[in-house]
């Protein structure tokens, strides 16, 4: 069954990757922590994003997390995720749904940007999405059978504190993160930091597909923070992980990202990969066609 | 609650936001107002920023920059009368309560590159 979502996952990669004539945007190569830059107001962004881990006593995973991501304003985008999860030697489970939103309170560009972040989480225990790490998330709670953990309902509220910075073309980025699970428990914190870099900082003349200045390289830094009652780095997981993209020329962003564990509770390594690919305005289209073009 | 709160606030900062923006060109501090662009003289810099405007700003102002209902044409003289500096502002600040986003993710040589392509256009 993995194997079968690998050779799904790879195809939608070549396939995106070979088909022409759509335009690009740039992207960070970020995979976990947010920068303030939105997605264009009327354009509609699509991103499949993997997590592939073993953890010490448990099977490989694939977390999957396919994304629309839409500018409803310039100041303002609205995020879909479905989650998906396989895990070698037992099923592939549907991990449920979070519906984000990103707003920019601050309209101009400042040293340092700030972003408000509201998630609402529908999503249950089978979820390995590994998009954030909160409160003592660690390697032990991917270690259960998806039969027993695809039961557990998990109704969540995120809050995000986004800050951002571009200075001499490098992207600085920090995150702290609250999750509140609506049942009773406690507050629970992490953080993400990010800094990333494009090859060059001036763009080619020349029609390329392997120009420097389509390429990104960055780090991340990602962990939890505990909770309301035992705040702190210690009993939770932290990684970190060189990332690097390829915004393909009139195609699909490409991202490629290996997280090492820098703890017993994170997991050794998590490989993490990513296509995003932007068809171009919704609302052009709408235009056109009333148009009868 | 909190989440209704947070959406009303979001949903009220719009319009005080766009009160706030009308009319870029006024809100250019005369620093760079006054700008000129390194990348003038660069024979390969319109070429640069042909591909870059292609990329990334064609899908709303149209790959001939004539734009399209709301997103307006590069080629009116609003445009054309701004100075380098001004233009190079724009884009790395954006003017976001009128829909056009900031591209300060681009590093700036890049939106130099794009303010030298955008000199190329006819003024219509």
């Amino acid at each position: 069954m993995l194997r079968r979502v690998y050779v799904l996952c790879s195809l939608a990669v070549v396939g995106m990757a070979c088909f022409p004539g759509r335009l690009a945007g740039q992207e960070l190569p970020y995979f976990v922590t947010y920068s303030h830059h939105m997605e264009e107001p009327g354009s509609l962004d699509f991103e499949l994003k993997t997590a592939s881990g073993r953890p010490h006593e448990g099977d490989t995973f694939l977390g999957t997390s396919l994304e629309f991501e839409y500018g409803t304003r310039a100041w303002w985008t609205t995020e879909l995720y479905l989650d998906g999860q396989s895990t070698a030697g037992e099923s592939t489970v549907f991990g449920g749904f979070r519906l984000e939103n990103r707003f920019r309170p601050l309209l101009g560009e400042h040293r340092v940007n700030p972003v408000l972040y509201v998630e609402f989480e529908d999503i249950n225990g089978a979820n390995k999405s590994l998009l954030e790490v909160v409160g003592h998330d660690g390697a032990a709670d991917l270690v259960e059978n998806n039969r027993d953990t695809h039961a557990e309902k998990e109704r969540e509220i995120e809050l995000k504190l986004i800050f951002s910075s571009n200075a001499k073309g490098w992207n600085f980025a920090e995150n702290v993160i609250a999750e509140k699970n609506l049942s009773n428990d406690p507050w629970e914190f992490g953080y993400a930091l990010a800094a990333s870099r494009p090859l060059r900082l001036t763009a080619s003349g020349r029609n390329c597909r392997l120009c420097a200045e389509d390429f990104q390289l960055g780090v991340e830094m990602y962990g939890g923070l505990g909770d309301r009652y035992s705040f702190g780095t210690r009993d939770t997981s932290h990684y970190v992980a060189p990332t690097a993209n390829w915004n393909v020329p009139h195609g699909p962003t490409l991202s490629f990202s290996p997280a090492f564990g820098l703890n017993d509770q994170s997991l050794p390594h998590i490989y993490r990969i990513g296509i995003s690919y932007e068809p171009g305005q919704v609302r052009r289209w709408f235009h056109a066609r009333k148009e009868g073009r | 609650m909190k989440l209704a709160m947070a959406l009303a606030l979001a949903a009220w900062m719009g319009p005080m936001a766009k009160a706030a923006d009308d009319g870029w060109l006024m809100r250019v501090p005369e620093k760079a107002h006054v700008r000129s662009n390194p990348m003038a003289r660069d024979t390969d810099a319109a070429a640069a920023g042909k591909k870059m405007f292609e990329r990334n700003c064609a899908s709303c102002h149209g790959m001939d920059a004539r734009g399209h209902g709301a997103w307006p044409s590069l080629r009116s003289a609003r445009v054309q009368q701004a100075t380098d500096g001004d233009l190079e502002w724009l884009l790395k600040n954006g003017a976001l309560a009128h829909g056009m986003p900031s591209w300060s993710r681009l590093p700036e040589g890049e939106r130099w590159q794009l303010v030298r392509y955008l000199r190329t256009l006819p003024l219509e």
